[in-house]
């Protein structure tokens, strides 16, 4: 199994393959940033000026390589699914996509200063969060877990990158299952 | 994971006619550990609607077909404890308002902000396993003072359980009359717990143990500063009992002052505290217990007619003990059952001469003398089985003294039971079922002395 990372207009290199050493480490699986052509603006909305993620996700599975891989689509543009008003990331769960954003994780948005620090360590926790999604994986009650689920960015920050025990060993043991 | 009351996980159904909405929220709740499926139109949610199969219900307020509006009617109509909330496009707002007057919990408009939806949900959650928990805590409430707590298979208990299921679903005023120990706090109970008013209180109000002038203060509680000591204002127990029952036990035992004002009360349903001018109405059901003769109290001009008149609307009698001795073995064993158990002691049996015993014993302190005794048997017993050493009865022989009026055995058992308490007079007169204050006069009655 190999993670792929795919950026989607973004433009932080240093950030992706800094992202890619992260999940490698965090899913103990190898991961390799994977560029290929992709038509983001089939999936803008004008009136919404969003981009619709689960679009994206769809687009996603069609580069999926044939064999065993989970595949992670890396954008800066704001994502929404059409009920709610923003999502910082969507997964399919026990699938192969995900999709993870970075614009609602900057300090800027909400009038704070630049914070690139705070920024990647946010990014890293949503995309191992929405991968973690994609191995089978729920919303978790532990505060510090990375797979609970916070709605402001700021609300990350208390997360950690890790998996609680329980989260750990589900892990596992869907990795440990042969994919569907 | 996000379980509900009974451990299953909550269930989410979305009813709404965009694939897109029902696909992101089923896999919102999915992400969330909610069990969440979806339904295009109204004819697809009734097929998947039974009573239970959904905690909350997202509803699409515009259908093709059936409206969300009628789809809710008919939702509410399967299922009434499944929580509806409506989803709604801007220009709908009116219509969600509208389905809330129906009982729809909430609305949420397109496009929702994702905390605001976790919340609604967190909410939806917590406040249906309020629901479901308060309903439960009720239930236990109630099988706690079932009828069947009170334990009798003569005809002369049926008689009474017959009477307290005709009387307790109305708000007749209730007489119990009994000797003491014979259990009229709980047939008041009983009366209560199956009444309309059973989720309020029931509201005990020893009438033998008021002390004479607080009588008023009592029943209608005071303001601040309305007497010496007065330091707080303070509920009377007729406004604790507001929306329940007031049990006024050994009425009889009231002064006439307290009588006039117990009247009026009854009468008006209203009072002012003492100390105080703000009328303050109450609704309360009356139920009255009395171990004497009001009749004769009346005739002798110390208890008012017109309150007896008012007091004795429907009476109930229980009998004392030994004029139901059938029910004698079933009572000890109950309490035997009941009481080793509170203790942890593995005794299951009396012995053949013990359960003899405790069935010529004539009991003048009734069921509750009755339980005392078994209490302190179980605490002595050394085996398996309560023998006549363990027994705090007099042996059948010594049972009844010699002259067997009233007088005399009265007399026989307060003396015995003064000795065996060393004289204790509130342990005492616990176990004779009377108040401090009638101990002392009939151990000045009979010329009763350490």
């Amino acid at each position: 199994m190999i993670i792929y990372i795919i950026p989607l207009r973004f433009p932080d290199n240093k950030l992706l393959e800094d992202l890619s050493s992260t999940l490698s480490n965090a899913f103990k699986l190898p991961a390799s940033i994977l560029r290929k052509s992709f038509p983001l603006d089939e999936g803008y909305d004008a009136v919404r000026n969003q981009f619709n993620s689960s679009w994206i996700l769809s687009r996603l599975l069609k580069l999926a390589p044939e064999h065993s891989c989970k595949i992670l689509g890396v954008t800066s543009v704001d994502l929404y699914v059409p009920v709610l008003t923003f999502v910082f990331g969507e997964a399919q769960v026990e699938g192969k996509a995900a999709v993870v954003s970075s614009y609602r994780l900057r300090d800027e948005l909400y009038g704070l200063p630049k914070n690139p620090e705070r920024l990647k360590e946010r990014l890293e926790k949503e995309a191992i969060h929405e991968l973690g999604h994609t191995f089978g994986l729920i919303h978790c009650r532990e505060p510090e877990c990375v797979m609970h689920s916070y709605t402001y960015a700021e609300e990350i920050d208390f997360k950690s990158k890790n998996f609680c025990n329980t989260c750990s060993a589900l892990l596992e043991n869907k990795k440990a299952q042969p994919p569907s | 994971m996000n379980f509900s009351k009974n451990g299953k996980s909550v269930s989410i159904l979305v009813v709404d006619d965009e694939l897109s909405v029902r696909d992101s929220l089923t896999k919102w709740f999915t992400e969330d550990g909610y069990k969440a499926d979806s339904a295009a139109d109204a004819t697809e949610a009734l097929k998947k609607l039974k009573p239970g199969a959904w905690d909350i219900i997202f509803l699409d307020i515009k259908l093709p077909g059936m409206d969300g509006m009628e789809l809710q009617h008919r939702i509410k109509s399967i299922d009434p404890n499944a929580t509806i909330i409506m989803i709604t496009a801007y220009a709908s707002v009116d219509t969600a308002v509208k389905s809330l007057k129906e009982g729809a919990y909430d609305y949420v408009t397109k496009p929702v902000d994702p905390d605001y939806l976790s919340h609604l949900v967190a909410n939806v959650i917590k406040q249906r396993r309020l629901v479901s928990e308060n309903i439960q805590l009720k239930e236990q409430i109630q099988e706690l003072y079932e009828i069947d707590q009170i334990v009798g298979e003569s005809p002369a208990m049926s008689k009474v359980f017959d009477l307290i299921k005709t009387v307790a679903p109305t708000d007749t005023t209730v007489m119990i009359k009994g000797e003491s120990g014979t259990g009229k706090e709980l047939i008041a109970r009983a009366i209560h717990s199956n009444s309309a008013r059973r989720f309020f209180p029931i509201i005990t109000v020893n009438c033998g143990g008021l002390t004479e002038g607080l009588t008023e203060s009592e029943f209608f509680g005071h303001e601040k500063g309305a007497f010496t000591g007065a330091q707080y204002r303070r509920k009377g127990k007729f406004e604790m009992a507001n929306g329940g029952t007031i049990f006024l036990d050994e009425v009889g035992n009231i002064d006439s002052k307290a009588q006039t004002d117990l009247l009026r009360v009854i009468e008006t349903k209203q009072f002012t505290r003492v100390g105080g001018d703000e009328m303050i109405k109450v609704d309360f059901r009356l139920i009255c217990a009395t171990n004497r003769d009001l009749e004769l109290a009346v005739k002798e001009e110390r208890f008012r007619e017109d309150l007896y008149y008012r007091l004795n609307v429907f009476s109930i009698s229980i009998p004392p003990l030994r004029e139901r001795r059938s029910d004698i073995p079933l009572l000890c064993n109950y309490f035997l059952k009941k009481l080793a158990n509170s203790i942890n002691k593995p005794i299951t049996r009396f012995s053949s001469e013990a359960m003899e015993q405790l069935e010529v014993y004539h009991w003048p302190g009734n069921v509750r003398e009755m339980r005392n005794a078994i209490e302190r048997a179980v605490v002595v017993a050394k085996g398996s089985s309560i023998t006549v050493d363990d027994l705090p009865i007099p042996s059948s022989s010594e049972a009844l003294p010699e002259d067997q009026s009233l007088e005399a055995v009265e007399r026989a058992q307060i003396k015995n039971v003064l000795e065996q308490m060393g004289w204790n007079i509130t342990r005492s007169a616990e176990i004779l079922g009377i108040d401090r204050a009638t101990l002392y006069h009939k151990i000045e009655k009979y010329g009763l002395r350490k």
